[in-house]
């Protein structure tokens, strides 16, 4: 049985298809065998964020009409054998989608992988309740921002209300919160929700803190999910970000700001 | 304090304001999630039998409804008419 995870966020712009990208190839990365779906069906960016674009052929909605079988819709990812791919179609039927279908898609994949990570498309309406529907786990992508916090919190009333587990009175989606595009100098100026401030209002526990960081436009020019680029700091967030989700113990990193040379010489503190 | 704070320029950061406008934001919109379904309904209906009696519009009648540990209030809040305006 595959454990299924959701990236989700309410708002758009704020990370999802980066950390989709990211932590997929993180969990392949340690041997666990991943699918990365695409549910944001009519743009479709996760396959261009894996560098895979060239190799779509099927794609979701075809497999759910059953025009093509699941595994010529799927692609096995050019870095990392464990990880497959199942992109979105860029059709204009908002309503290609539909619950039976994904249900259907899912419970097959959870057959053949260990896990399957939804990159929910942004909003409150069907795409993104498709996405979290059938989710065990909720990843919050949230920016450090008025709107987005909110919109995280409008999520997250949904995952506890609209979801199977939900309606089926199980135990809950695990939710976990993912800040992105942190910038510690901006904190410690005051211009910006810190860490502190944000889980105080979501009251969620944290499993990382993504810098914003010009590695993560790098990686998307190039097509390889910013994981791969060890020395980055947002690489690094992610790859702290998979190994906490495991289970292992790390602590907090890309809170503090980087000290300048000013900084230094005068022991800012 | 170090000697780098008195080179920073003390200027009230707007964070604190965006803290404080969300917590309260955020307040409200998870206590109106848990309010019961029949709550819209409910609000339609006393209103139309207000009406009969009083003549009010919309904007003179609030609803709020609350929840604590130990129990759940519904308040209504009519604004009557002047008094002295002829219905
Ligand atoms: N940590 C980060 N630092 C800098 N830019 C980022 C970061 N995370 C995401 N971005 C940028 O933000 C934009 C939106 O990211 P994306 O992952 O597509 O968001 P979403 O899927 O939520 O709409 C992209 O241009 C991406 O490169
Ligand atoms: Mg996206």
């Amino acid at each position: 049985m595959a454990r299924i995870i959701v990236v989700t966020s309410g708002k758009g712009g704020v990370g999802k298809t980066t950390t989709s990208a990211a932590i997929s190839m993180g969990l392949a990365k340690k041997g666990h065998k991943t699918v990365v779906i695409d549910f944001d069906v009519g743009l479709r960016n996760l396959d261009l964020i894996m560098g895979c674009e060239r190799r779509v052929v099927y794609d979701f909605v075809n497999v759910i009409n059953g025009e093509a079988a699941l595994n010529q819709a799927l692609i096995r990812d050019k870095h990392c054998e464990a990880l497959s791919i199942l992109p979105a179609s860029q059709t204009r039927d908002k309503d290609a989608l539909s619950l039976e279908g994904v249900g259907k898609i899912l419970e097959d994949l959870s057959k053949d992988f260990d896990y399957i990570v939804c990159d929910s498309p942004a909003g409150i309406e069907k795409g993104a309740h498709l996405a979290m529907y059938f989710a065990d786990d909720a990843f919050i992508v949230t920016n450090p921002e008025v709107s987005s916090v909110r919109d995280s919190d409008r999520m997250l009333g949904l995952l506890s209300s609209k979801s199977r587990r939900a309606e089926l009175n199980q135990e809950p989606i695990k939710e976990y919160l993912l800040l992105s595009r942190y910038s510690p100098d901006r904190v410690k100026l005051g211009e910006m929700l810190s860490v502190q401030d944000v889980q105080e209002i979501l009251s969620l526990h944290l499993l990382g803190v993504i810098p914003e960081s010009k590695s993560v436009l790098n990686a998307s020019n190039s097509g390889t999910p910013v994981i791969l680029d060890e020395k980055s700091d947002a690489g690094q967030a992610y790859a702290d970000i998979v190994a906490r989700y495991l289970g292992e113990d790390k602590p907090h990193r890309f809170i503090d700001e980087k000290k300048g040379l000013f900084g230094k010489l005068f022991g800012s503190k | 304090m170090s000697l780098l704070d008195y080179f920073k320029i003390s200027k009230a950061g707007s964070a604190s304001i965006a803290k404080e406008r969300l917590q309260i934001l955020v307040a409200h919109e998870r206590s109106s999630r848990n309010q019961p379904s029949y709550l819209p309904q409910l609000q339609r209906e006393l209103l139309e039998v207000i009406k009969k009696y009083i003549n009010v519009d919309q904007e003179a009648i609030s609803f709020n409804f609350e929840q604590d540990d130990s129990q759940e209030t519904l308040e209504l809040n009519i604004v009557l008419p002047d008094l002295h305006a002829k219905n």
